[in-house]
């Protein structure tokens, strides 16, 4: 696959990605009382996240746009395959 | 009164605290915000879908039932100038079933400024020819071999080259550079192709002219239509065949909303999310170009099932149900006696943590009331810690 010369986040279809610390990643845990695995996945190697250079184990806020809920947040955990 | 929406903005979604705040007169105090927004957070807790609900089950049956109209609604527009669009039921089937070849696969490529404006009528159509793919076998009349020396000759059309502005060294460098182990010699009319091994034989000769003819002399490869299209105050073309990632790379395109509805496509280039994104509206256009009407979440629930692992999987046993952890669960679905056997072989064990399989061996269901654990907090088992 080439690699594009534009950025993959501005896409109308891509919603943002931010990568949140630790610290959030346990509060998230916490607050929806499950285990990191227990979250959805996104892939490593997935071109949304090319640039946030996440881990294995990182967890992704994707910020989308929803048509009934104006904003939603979703979170998704880096997994290695 | 800023201060008393960003107090809610956990507590409610961002739509509807937009909604009251440009439905608020101006005079309202503060104190009067707030008890609006207390009442407004009360009402949604209470419409929220409660913990344990079957969404899943209530989503098949908002989808389903809508499906059963639209097999017979399905018909072809004859005639029209448009392309072949697969609509219907059979797109509906092509989208959850996560197939990787589609019947029609199509793109709505945007432009950028100076030529989507229209203002500029012949680069638009330089554009279109830009990104139509050309084979060799569309500019060739004859291919023959040589029996003696086996070199193939590729007899040229020059009216048609001409009409799409290709010349002879276009054709011999697209050629020299998609095939490897040839010289290519130019006689302005046709191009001959002489092996440059010795030992070249006449099976050789013949599997490369077969070959030969389908390497891209110009375009992009895979987009066999180009139609060009006014669509409110801009001009969009549309194309017949799929390859995001290579229109993305053209200069004139406009990459942040050119579009296919290739799903695999999307995924591999724009990320699991974008993939959702137009899972949810690919299956929308469907059901509302038939005049249904089908709330959008439940084709949410159905766009984040498949895209949850991160890939995107189809509703099939290959997909989404290869991934269920219950054994029973995954032989309920199709192939029954395989999964067994294969569980059997492994000695694989059965949690009995979903529907299914409770629902097999005469047990209550965790859903509803049977699953007290999400709306009451249980601590963490020793295991889990």
């Amino acid at each position: 696959m080439k690699k594009p010369k534009f950025k993959v986040d501005k896409h109308i279809l891509t919603p943002k990605h931010i990568k949140i610390s630790e610290r959030e990643k346990l509060q998230l845990l916490e607050k929806y009382n499950i285990t990191s695995k227990e979250l959805p996945k996104i892939l490593k190697t997935d071109s949304a996240i090319k640039e946030l250079e996440a881990k294995p184990g990182d967890v992704i806020k994707i910020i989308r746009k929803s048509p009934t809920a104006g904003v939603s947040l979703f979170y998704r955990m880096v997994s290695d395959v | 009164m800023a201060d008393i929406f960003s107090e809610f903005e956990d507590r409610l979604p961002q739509k509807i605290i937009d909604e009251i705040k440009n439905s608020l007169p101006k005079s309202a105090s503060d104190a009067k915000v707030k008890k609006i927004l207390e009442a407004a957070y009360e009402e949604y807790t209470i419409a929220k879908v409660s913990p344990g609900e079957s969404v899943g089950l209530i989503s098949a049956e908002s989808i389903g039932e809508p499906g059963t109209q639209m097999t017979l609604n399905t018909f072809h527009f004859a005639g029209v100038a448009e392309m072949n669009v697969t609509l219907g039921l059979p797109r509906i089937i092509e989208i959850l079933d996560g197939r990787k070849e589609l019947d029609n696969p199509m793109m709505e490529i945007y432009l950028k400024k100076p030529y989507a404006t229209g203002k500029k009528i012949e680069e638009l159509r330089q554009l279109a020819l830009q990104i139509k793919e050309t084979k060799l076998r569309d500019i060739s009349t004859e291919l023959s071999i040589n029996i003696a020396d086996f070199t193939i000759e590729v007899k040229l059309d020059k009216d048609k080259m001409k009409g799409i502005e290709i010349t002879n060294s276009k054709v011999t460098d697209a050629v020299s550079k998609q095939l490897k182990g040839y010289n290519i010699k130019d006689n302005k009319d046709s191009i001959i192709l002489k092996s440059r091994s010795k030992e070249s034989t006449f099976n050789d000769a013949y599997k490369t002219k077969e070959k030969i003819k389908d390497i891209t002399i110009k375009g992009v490869k895979g987009i066999s239509q180009v139609l060009p299209v006014k669509r409110e105050d801009e001009f969009v073309i549309i194309t017949a065949g799929s390859n995001l990632a290579d229109v993305l790379q053209l200069e004139e395109v406009d990459a942040y909303r050119t579009t296919t509805n290739n799903i695999f496509e999307i995924e591999q280039v724009l990320g699991i999310e974008a993939a959702r994104q137009s899972i949810v509206n690919e299956i929308f256009k469907v059901i509302e170009s038939q005049g249904l009407n089908v709330d959008v979440r439940h084709i949410m629930l159905v766009a984040d099932t498949m895209c949850v692992n991160g890939s995107l999987k189809g509703i099939t046993r290959y997909g989404v149900v290869s991934e269920k952890s219950s054994v029973l669960a995954r032989a309920s679905f199709e192939t029954p006696i395989k999964h067994i056997i294969n569980a059997a072989l492994v000695g694989e064990v059965d949690n009995l943590d979903s529907v299914v399989e409770n629902v097999m061996i005469n047990q209550p269901i965790p859903i509803g009331t049977g699953l007290p654990s999400l709306s009451v907090k249980q601590p963490k088992t020793a295991k889990e810690k």
